[in-house]
């Protein structure tokens, strides 16, 4: 049992790069825009089925599909922050979060009505499914999305950290009628940060889409493990958003390994649970604080 | 000055009456309702579902309305409280009220659990973690075969002897319900429902009037997750087989709309719309595949269009304003007549507190003392760390250093609502009222100040009055409180704070956004109090206010006391005089 640990942690570490890469565009909304976006998942659930309709329905090459589901995302980011977020941006964060929740239903359930239930399949990024290393079998899909999950890590510290557009975005975060005041126009703020947070959200659908099935329920699945990494590295918190989804990839691998498979998606919440009792306020802190 | 004892005595009777007479007469009708039922099962079922799942609703109500904590498992506990009582009656054979009665304590357990986890924190927590909860819940009914019967369920479940009989059983339900929903409409308008509310609109303000957060908030889920119990346990009985695909996550979304559909303030809402949304698919077959999609968009444009339900708008529209209950005299707050001088005992005595944000030191080493009886007030420019000190004082920030003791007490280390109760009330400059409250209700929970001496509901009820009555609002006192000009709701929070009969009110700059008609009624408001020999604290920008009303002047700059003494003293000091106009000019 212990002869297949490395490969195992290879791939606990794969999957849980998928979580915080979702967890990074449910962190993004919670910072810039201070939503909290339960329909999170199912900007993956969309960016997978794009690629799918592109690639098998419309015949269209691999990596334009990927690029094009991406960036139609983007736009679905702007349409959802329109008919979601934005005509209930003065009342309180309940109302966002339940619209949020209705949201998060309704996209899988007209994905359901119009595609129906059966799950498919979409081919990797490379042909070549992985090499061996050690005793360690490296697949390629794994790899890209830990490399990609990287360099979207280091773009969005950069944008939030080094430019003006993310100071811009910080300000919108922190106080949204100071910042209309020294002229950021929050509303373009706002619909930046979702449209971002949807390309996120779809980047981690395209990429686990060889992995797993794409399905009408992937997305439920994705938000779940997406906001209790979030809970367990610190709410709002980036680093720790991506500590809390590695934890979680690690936690259901090893967990399905050496303890039960059919509890798989329980390890996760276990750690979870485990992180509220112990360590309410996550490994590295909670970011926000009500101001009073 | 003692009102008339026979007003408190009539309040107290219309307190406990309330809601019975009709509670009665619906119980004839649920009773009438069971017998002259249609002897269709297909009916008989749509309506029994309806029933159990109304009580498992009114629950969300409990948690979601009053509270305004989000729990996305209540078909978590009705499948919980289902489950436990298809295993205890069938595998275990104990009778079914012992069950039932074990389903509701095993369901109101994991809801405490659950809730003390999760809810010390802002709501999302617990919307994040019942999603959990309910995927597990789900993985255990489906996995323990051995305990749960596996995907197959538990089937052949007992009615109780008495009520075996199909209509016997749905009068049984109606009852329930029946109970149910005065159980929570009352829990609405009574002291715990209160904090719960007032948990909801402004978590800080409800800490600073006395109200343990955090309890509050896991009571309300636990109260939830009974109900949930209970539901489900009814309806296991109702349809004796339970099974894991009763009691997913998609069931919560669809309890969540039928909540939010019907109105998630008052349970009748809830039972509006369970029986909207369980009746009429029925008549929506055709529906039937993209049901979920249309309650997901239901869900979003109800919170856009009509968040406070079909209930709640028709209620309104076309409900009408309850009358001032208790109208006529009641007694005047109590005096609190003490001679001000500069011997009296220090109620607040204030030492070398500092208060550290980062590098910033926003208080550094602060020290005076609040005399009984005095109007004390706290000057100084802006940012010198005035409402800084008054949120250390009250407990919302905890001091990096120093120490602070009200009359006996020392506070260091005390949450906020652990302060007020020793005596300690206070209003904010950005006013903080509880909006979703009707005026009185705002007040009386001032009044429910715990460690105050108003007691019983109708010594709150008329403590509120007396408060209402001395800022002169008690003819606005069952409006809805956003409904009032933005001076008169800070007169709403200076009543709450008074009803509560503390012995420090602290004011947060009172005369902030009033224009000089209102800062002239304020000032002659504070004379007032002060005239009655309560002892006040307060923030203030405005000088000729504070030249009325003090008689005892702090003077913080950068953190720092630079002059504590008279208002004559004070504001000759030269420190003051620089800190204010700037540091003279070398010649």
């Amino acid at each position: 049992m212990l002869a297949i640990l490395p490969q195992l942690i290879y791939t606990g570490l794969g999957i849980g790069a998928i979580y915080a890469l979702c967890s990074l565009g449910f962190v993004l909304l919670i910072r810039a825009a201070n939503v909290v976006n339960f329909a999170q998942g199912q900007f993956s659930m969309l960016g997978a089925y794009i690629m799918l309709v592109l690639l098998v329905g419309v015949g269209v090459p691999y990596w334009a599909a990927f690029l094009l589901a991406v960036i139609l995302m983007a736009g679905f980011g702007v349409v959802f922050a329109g008919a979601v977020y934005w005509p209930l941006r003065h009342r309180s964060q309940l109302a966002v979060i339940i619209s949020t929740i209705g949201a998060s239903i309704l996209l899988p359930n007209v994905v359901l009505a119009t595609y129906g239930p059966s799950p498919a399949t979409v081919p990797g990024l490379f042909a070549n499914p992985g090499f061996m290393v050690g005793p360690i079998f490296v697949d390629t899909q794994y790899l890209s999305v830990m490399v990609i999950t990287v360099a979207m890590v280091v773009l969005q510290y950069v944008i939030f950290e080094k430019t003006l557009l993310g100071k811009k975005l910080q300000a919108t975060s922190q106080d949204k009628e100071m910042a209309s005041m020294l002229g950021i126009s929050v509303a373009a703020m706002v619909l930046i940060t979702f449209a971002y947070s949807a390309i996120l959200g779809a980047l981690a659908g395209v990429l686990v889409a060889p992995i797993l099935f794409v399905s009408v329920g992937m997305g439920g699945t994705l938000a779940l493990k997406a906001f209790a990494a979030n809970i367990i590295g610190g709410y709002g918190n980036i680093p720790g958003a991506i500590l809390g989804g590695l934890i979680i990839g690690l936690a259901e691998t090893l967990g399905a390994a050496y303890i039960s498979t059919p509890y798989k998606d329980a390890f996760g919440f276990l750690i979870l649970l485990l992180v509220l009792l112990v360590r309410p306020r996550g490994l590295f802190g909670e970011l926000i604080a009500e101001k009073a | 000055m003692r009102a008339s004892p026979a007003r408190p005595v009539l309040l107290q009777a219309a307190l406990w009456w309330r809601g019975l007479p009709a509670t009665a007469l619906a119980l004839i009708g649920a009773c009438i309702l069971a017998a002259i039922a249609p002897d269709q099962n297909y009916y008989l079922n749509v309506v029994m579902q309806a029933v159990t799942y109304a009580i498992g609703v009114a629950g969300l109500v409990v948690v979601l309305g009053y509270c305004g904590q989000i729990s996305l498992t209540q078909a978590g506990f009705f499948g919980m409280g289902a489950y436990v009582l298809a295993i205890l009656t069938v595998h275990q054979g104990v009778p079914f009220f012992l069950a039932a009665l074990a389903a509701m304590a095993i369901c109101g357990l994991f809801g405490l659990l659950l809730g003390f986890a999760s809810l010390r924190l802002g709501g999302h927590y617990l919307a994040m973690v019942t999603i959990s909860f309910q995927v597990i819940l789900t993985l255990v009914l489906t996995n323990w075969i051995g305990l749960t019967g596996g995907p197959d369920g538990v089937s052949g479940i007992p009615r109780p002897a008495l009520l075996a009989g199909t209509h016997l059983y749905l009068g049984f339900c109606l009852v329930m319900l029946v109970l149910t929903v005065f159980y929570t409409w009352r829990l609405k308008t009574g002291r715990l429902g209160r904090a719960m509310q007032a948990v909801r609109d402004n978590e800080l303000a409800a800490g600073t009037c006395g109200i343990n957060i955090f309890r509050t908030k896991v009571i309300s889920f636990g109260i939830s997750a009974v109900l949930g119990g209970l539901g489900g346990a009814l309806f296991a009985g109702a349809f004796s087989y339970v099974s894991p695909d009763q009691f997913t996550f998609d069931e919560s979304i669809v309890m969540l709309t039928m909540a939010l559909l019907g109105g998630v303030q008052s349970p009748f809402g809830a039972v509006l719309g369970t029986f909207t949304l369980i009746i009429l698919p029925e008549w929506l077959r055709f529906l039937k595949q993209a049901y979920l999609a249309v309650y997901g968009a239901a869900v979003i444009l109800i919170m856009i269009f009509m968040p406070e339900g079909v209930w709640g708008w028709a209620s309104v529209r076309f409900g009408r304003m309850p009358g001032t209950p208790g109208e006529g005299a009641v007694a005047p707050l109590p005096l609190f007549a003490v001679q001000q001088s500069e011997d009296a005992a220090p109620v607040l005595q204030v030492t070398d507190l500092a208060m550290h944000f980062g590098g910033v030191k926003a208080l550094d080493g602060v020290s005076f003392t609040v005399r009984r009886g005095a109007a004390h007030a706290l000057i100084g420019p802006n940012g010198s760390g005035k409402t800084t000190f008054l949120n250390v004082i009250s407990g919302l920030y905890r001091a990096t250093s120093g120490s602070v003791r009200l009359g006996n007490a020392t506070l260091d280390g005390l949450a906020a609502h652990e302060r007020t109760r020793l005596g300690m009330t206070r209003t904010y400059q950005n006013i903080r009222v509880f909006r979703g409250m009707s005026v009185l209700e705002n007040v009386m929970i001032g009044a429910e100040r715990p460690g105050n001496d108003a007691r019983t509901a109708p010594e709150v009820m008329a403590r509120a009055l007396a408060a209402l009555d001395f800022v002169g609002l008690r003819a606005e006192a069952m409006q809805p409180v956003g409904a009032l000009p933005y001076g008169h709701q800070r007169y709403v929070e200076i009543a709450r704070a008074l009803a509560g009969s503390p012995d420090l009110l602290l004011l947060d700059e009172p005369a902030a956004g009033l224009n000089s008609t209102e800062k002239q009624e304020l000032s002659q408001l504070l004379c007032r109090l002060k005239g009655h020999g309560l002892t006040i604290l307060v923030i203030e920008h405005d000088m000729k206010l504070i030249e009325a009303v003090a008689d005892h002047i702090t003077v913080l700059n950068f953190g720092k006391c630079i002059a504590d003494d008279t208002p004559r003293a004070v504001l000759s000091h030269p420190d003051v005089i620089a800190a204010y106009l700037g540091e003279p000019q070398a010649a």
